[in-house]
């Protein structure tokens, strides 16, 4: 289970990439949340402009076995959104951490981030 | 796989025969506007009578079904229909009747509707009863508009809808399509409602909690008056999924237990059949305060007629064309006047003995969530499977080896590897050992042989099938110009 070191995370199995200089982070969803949900046939994410709420849903996520809700780790401004996964929704299984993700948001507060999980913290969440 | 019905069809072949024509011949356009006549004739398969008899008979034996073998799936899908049910659904005085009849002519009909809508209002003790919702999610819809009505008529609508994390998924998605919003209580450590939660998310915005009880682990929510108590202090109202009642026929009566609205699945409970999607049939029942919101028109009983009530201004409205699904009702109304109210709660004491026997043949070979006795079914975890390397899903499409269908899996979402398992009361203990001895065959498999559970299932008609393609790129239109 690939865990990589440079991100943070959510309870509900989001990881979140932040990039300093331009003060915007990073969305998907991690390799174990993948694992868990099987087969991913469908994504439904916000538009670009869209506000998100920190661990509000932003999307919803369908797998063969169950439809789930993805929970934004920050508030902030959609800026961009992983056009890719409207046709090829299995980067999400494939490649989780990299092609698989979903969506870059503006950080309205980053004071945020210290409520998520550090990659520690989130391996002993896991197991 | 089989040919379809399309491809056997040979031109001019038919398996009928019109009777001789006694009235004098018409043009079709002199009878139907232009407009709506088609311009091609409808592309039909062509076929005798023992070719289409022969096509599904064939289809039934790749399929596996509730007449052919043993599911434990369980009332939660449907239960066993017995086949008098059949016959008395069949019998001509009902099923050719028309419901834009007079009402003098179906006084027969209204009879069996009023008494089957007493039946359930006694056995749920509840005040009155709708017949009018085409099934379950229906009826979970028609309920929540009635709570929304009462409380429309106390002068705030109000916001939320409270729902257990052990939910069916229907819920959720009836308080949204209703307008309500959705908001989830936890479960606690025994697999029961978390009440400080439960009191954290209480409000006067609540309109009311959505319980299923007892819950889809099989768990009697025992906290149930304590809960009701705390509904009552904010104003809201108790609704119940009536989902599990085949546990509490005859023992409960929801009614009792301060529920306001229930609806009724009979195909889960009165033996309904609800194959491929419906017909289906989900009555609701109120407790007092919502009996003027109930749906239009309305069964009633004037000395020694039945009729209908059209003269309710309180009320939703109607919620389905004409009276209801009438032939299920038949069915139900069969089921529950062969049992008798002796008969039902024997019922409900057989699918719990059912459920716990078997809970405890296989308790110490998959994890068992939760401590304590069940009712109906029982929920087990394959995480103990799963850290071996094998999924419940492929523990599932093994049990298809052994001629069973597979149980519930994934769900309720609480539980990690899911399987849920509901006998119900029709099986016998010969049954029930059989599908535990597959299950323990399986549990043992998966630590000597996993890769004959990982590949299953081995004996099916088809194999693995490419789930994943049938939902992104479902073909079910047959491509006539390819032939």
């Amino acid at each position: 289970m690939e865990i990589p070191k440079e991100l943070l995370y959510t309870q509900e199995h989001e990881w979140i990439l932040f990039d300093d200089s331009a003060n915007t982070a990073t969305i998907g969803i991690t390799d174990y949340a993948q694992g868990e949900l099987g087969d991913i046939v469908f994504v439904e994410l916000p538009n670009v402009g869209a506000t998100v709420k920190q661990m509000d849903p932003f999307g919803t996520i369908e797998a063969v076995k169950a439809v789930s809700d993805l929970f934004s780790p920050v508030t902030g401004e959609v800026v961009e959104v992983n056009s890719l996964l409207q046709d090829r929704p299995e980067l999400i299984n494939q490649d989780p951490y990299d092609k698989g993700w979903m969506i870059k948001v503006k950080i309205s507060d980053s004071s945020e981030l210290n409520s998520l999980m550090s990659p520690e913290d989130y391996k002993t969440h896991i197991s | 796989m089989s040919e379809l019905l399309f491809d056997l069809s040979e031109k001019n072949r038919k398996g009928y025969t019109l009777p001789q024509r006694r009235v004098p011949q018409k043009e079709t356009n002199k009878l139907i506007p232009n407009e709506f006549i088609r311009k091609q004739p409808a592309r039909l398969p062509e076929v005798s009578e023992n070719e289409v008899v022969r096509h599904f008979i064939a289809l039934s034996r790749l399929n596996h079904h509730v007449d052919k073998g043993f599911y434990p799936l369980g009332s939660c899908t449907m239960k066993y229909n017995p086949k008098i049910n059949e016959n008395v659904a069949n019998s001509a005085c009902l099923k050719d009747l028309h419901p834009m009849q007079s009402t003098r002519l179906t006084q027969g009909a209204l009879a069996l509707m009023y008494e089957l809508s007493e039946y359930l209002r006694e056995i749920a003790g509840m005040k009155a009863v709708t017949l009018q919702p085409a099934a379950g999610a229906h009826g979970e819809l028609v309920g929540l508009m009635l709570i929304r009505a009462y409380h429309e008529n106390q002068g705030n609508p109000r916001q939320n809808i409270l729902i257990p994390d052990s939910a069916h998924g229907t819920n959720p998605a009836s308080v949204t399509i209703s307008g309500y919003s959705a908001v989830q209580v936890k479960s606690n450590e025994k697999g029961l409602v978390d009440l400080e939660d439960l009191r954290s998310k209480l409000d006067e915005n609540t309109a009311a909690l959505m319980l299923t009880n007892p819950n889809t682990l099989g768990i009697f929510e025992t906290q149930i008056a304590q809960i009701n108590n705390m509904l009552r202090e904010v104003g809201a109202l108790l609704y119940m999924d009536g989902a599990n009642l085949n546990a509490l026929l005859g023992i409960v009566r929801p009614g009792d237990i301060g529920v306001d609205v229930l609806h009724f699945n009979l195909h889960k409970s009165f033996s309904t059949p609800h194959g491929g999607g419906g017909p289906g049939s989900g009555p609701v029942g109120v407790s007092e305060k919502l009996i003027d919101f109930l749906p239009v028109p309305k069964l009633t009983k004037n000395e020694n007629e039945y009729c209908w009530d059209y003269d309710c201004p309180k009320s939703i409205g109607r919620v389905h064309s004409f009276y209801g699904n009438f032939g299920i009702m038949i069915r139900a109304y069969a089921y529950i006047r062969m049992l008798g109210s002796h008969g039902l709660k024997r019922v409900s004491e057989n699918a719990i003995i059912n459920a716990n026997y078997l809970m405890k043949e296989l308790e110490s070979h998959f994890q068992l969530p939760f401590a304590g006795p069940r009712m109906h079914e029982f929920v087990l975890s394959g995480s103990k499977q799963k850290e071996q390397g094998v999924s419940t899903a492929e523990i599932a499409k093994r049990i298809l080896d052994y001629g069973f269908h597979a149980p519930t899996v994934y769900f309720p979402l609480i539980v990690r590897e899911a399987i849920m398992i509901e006998p119900t009361e029709t099986e016998s203990k010969q049954t029930l050992d059989r599908f535990a001895a597959c299950m323990i065959d399986i549990a043992k498999e998966v630590e000597n042989n996993p890769e004959m559970v990982k590949n299953a299932p081995h004996t099916t008609p088809v194999s693995r099938l490419d789930e994943v393609r049938a939902i992104r790129q479902p073909d079910i239109r047959y491509n006539f110009d390819n032939t």
